[in-house]
């Protein structure tokens, strides 16, 4: 006799301990950026590579973390969030980590190196983007606390004030982004343009990843709303 | 009348047989239904779950279960219409369990989601209906029992949604909800002491009330309710005492002590659906054979005599027998499939599928378990504690009865017709 209980067919796959487990890889991925950096900008491309290397390998498992999530999710599910907002988190999670290895190719593929006077200010641009990711996924790791308490005011409210600190830094990620873009300014005309060019696109991208860990608080804070 | 005196002990012992072998089945499979809640969130080892679900299944069975089979012994059937042929309700009885039996082996090698409670129904009104006539069925007492199938989940979807959201505003949605829980759970473990009781009181012990001139008032049941209730709550405090925070598994999950501490309710909650599956869902095995043994004994369809009390004995022991030789399986595959239910959601699902059968079987209305325990899982859903309800396997679940209706009347049927060409021709 085979026997097969529909009770705990009822029950589907949470999608909570994945979204938490991709942003988690979105992290890993960004990360790794920094170590890039400091490679590129002491002009180590071996190092570069390697680390390059990581990166990819990183935002493949997330997005392949991102495909199954969206496998996983079909709609005769019944969930305490709307089925869309889920799906509209983990796009803009894996947003981030396509900057990261988009940023990683460009400076790679072109052997860019940041002028030395923008260095500074580039790498400290690059670390409030990297912790504003991070806060990201410490809101995103709240999603568990927030199925538990049944999406209780508490709970709610506690997330609205990791979202406020998320949105900080991001705001502090725009202020470096102007400052930098005010210092390369000064110095573009002794840069051969095409370099400023994409000096300019890195900054953006950044800038983007930035934006983007903000989009990540912003779709948190719309799934809480309702 | 000469068949039966005929062949009184033959058709008596295929009673027996078919009643213990349908009891079995009910141990062996069904009862994973209603214990899996608890073995998946961890609260229970398959051991554990095992032993309670033996000693209170068959209190369930044995305390409560008088109503429910009452029911199917003489509820459904009209027996005044069919007061001269005796030996065709014995057949019809004999049909139903076969029939119930034979589908409930086919529905579980399919793997389909049925319900004992159905498919026993549908039996007996399928012989009656064809087999002897339209009339010789109280439709009206059907009817109800037809619309209990769809009150039941709903109800128990209230109930849980209450009893989840009540968790909620009580204990989760605190600065310090381990200290709460320890102080509110007690609250609910009185509810299940004094629930059980309660029915225990009322309905299971009235025999035995009446045999020995004592009279209860409604009041009083509720008093010495109450007392089972405190007592349960005492032990309950007990084992709540034991249960010390513990700061290193609090770091990942801020709420794993909490979990800790419901883990304790749930061992209650766990109590009290094995006791209210007993109590209903026994009464289809046996329902049918007591209906056999009163006529067998009496040579008449007497609606007035007593039932035999080891009749709930022979369904709660073919009960246990059944966990004990395959329900033990089961439940371990169940215990590794369901990970998801917590004990805080999970206790909520039982407890309020639990209240809805136990009342149900007060008011001797035969539910499915399964079906109402479905019902609380979405209510707790509607109450945003569950991450991921599958909609439809719950619409497989509720569209089963459907078709177990007309399967198990159309074995009946046939099994019906050919007893009665053994036997009379």
């Amino acid at each position: 006799m085979a026997i097969i209980n529909p009770l705990y067919k009822v029950l589907g796959r949470s999608p909570i301990k994945p979204m938490q487990q991709h942003m988690g890889e979105v992290v890993t991925c960004v990360k790794f950026l920094e170590g890039f950096f400091k490679a590129s900008s002491s002009g180590d491309w071996q190092q570069a590579s390697s680390v390059y290397d990581k990166i990819c390998a990183s935002e493949r498992e997330a997005d392949e973390l991102k495909k199954q999530i969206r496998l996983h999710l079909p709609k005769s599910l019944f969930m305490p969030m709307p089925r869309t907002d889920l799906l509209d988190l983990v796009t803009t999670q894996d947003r981030i980590a396509n900057g990261a290895r988009d940023i990683a190719g460009l400076m790679l593929g072109r052997n860019m190196i940041i002028p030395e006077s923008l260095q500074d200010c580039g790498m400290a641009f690059l670390k409030t983007a990297i912790a504003a990711t991070e806060q990201a996924f410490v809101a995103i790791n709240e999603l568990d606390e927030l199925l538990e308490t049944g999406f209780g005011d508490r709970e709610v409210s506690f997330i609205a004030t990791l979202i406020e600190a998320l949105d900080e830094l991001e705001h502090d990620n725009d202020q470096l982004e102007q400052d930098l873009r005010k210092k390369l300014f000064v110095l573009e005309a002794t840069l051969p343009p095409v370099d400023v060019m994409f000096l300019y696109k890195i900054i953006d991208t950044v800038g983007e990843m930035a934006d983007n860990a903000e989009r990540v608080g912003a779709r948190l804070q719309l799934l809480l709303a309702r | 009348m000469t068949i039966i005196a005929e062949h009184g002990y033959l058709l008596l012992s295929l009673a027996c047989v078919f009643g213990f072998f349908m009891a079995w089945g009910i141990g062996a499979n069904d009862v994973a239904n209603a214990m899996g809640t608890s073995v998946g969130s961890r609260a229970l080892t398959v051991k554990q779950a095992i032993m309670i679900a033996m000693l209170f299944e068959f209190l369930g069975a044995y305390l409560a279960g008088g109503e429910v089979t009452a029911t199917i012994r003489k509820g459904i059937i009209d027996t005044a219409s069919i007061g001269d042929k005796p030996e065709l309700l014995v057949f019809g009885m004999l049909a139903a369990l076969l029939a119930a039996g034979t589908w409930l082996l086919i529905a579980s090698i399919k793997g389909w989601p049925v319900s004992t409670t159905h498919t026993i129904v549908g039996a007996i009104v399928g012989f009656a209906a064809v087999g002897i006539s339209v009339d010789a069925v109280h439709w009206a007492k059907v009817w109800k029992i037809v619309a209990s199938w769809v009150v039941s989940p709903v109800l128990a979807g209230v109930i849980s949604y209450a009893l989840f959201k009540s968790v909620q505003t009580l204990i989760l949605n605190h600065r310090d909800p381990f200290t709460r829980a320890k102080r509110f759970i007690p609250l609910y473990m009185f509810a299940v002491g004094f629930l059980m009781s309660m029915v225990t009181l009322l309905k299971g012990l009235k025999h035995v009330f009446k045999d020995q001139g004592v009279n209860m008032s409604f009041a009083e049941c509720a008093l010495y309710a109450a007392v089972a209730g405190l007592i349960v709550t005492l032990i309950g405090s007990y084992f709540l005492s034991r249960i010390e925070e513990d700061p290193k598994i609090d770091a990942n999950d801020r709420f794993a002590n909490v979990e800790r501490v419901f883990a304790v309710l749930m061992i209650f909650t766990a109590c009290s659906m094995a006791f209210a599956h007993g109590s209903n869902d026994v009464a289809n095995a046996v329902g049918p054979l007591a209906a056999i043994v009163g006529i067998v004994n009496s040579g008449t369809i007497a609606a007035k005599t007593i039932m035999p009390s080891w009749i709930l004995l022979l369904g709660g022991a073919g009960i246990i027998l059944g966990l004990a030789t395959y329900g033990f399986k089961v439940m371990a595959t169940i215990g590794q499939k369901i990970t998801i239910l917590t004990p805080s959601r999970g206790f909520a699902a039982e407890l309020g599928a639990a209240a809805t059968v136990v009342l149900a079987s007060a008011t001797g209305l035969p539910v499915s378990t399964t079906h109402t325990l479905v019902g609380a899982v979405l209510g707790v859903g509607f109450a945003r504690g569950i991450a991921a309800i599958n909609l439809r396997v719950v619409g497989t679940i509720f569209m089963s009865w459907l078709v177990t209706l007309p399967a198990g009347a159309g074995l009946s049927i046939v099994f019906f017709f050919i007893l009665k060409g053994i036997f009379i021709n």
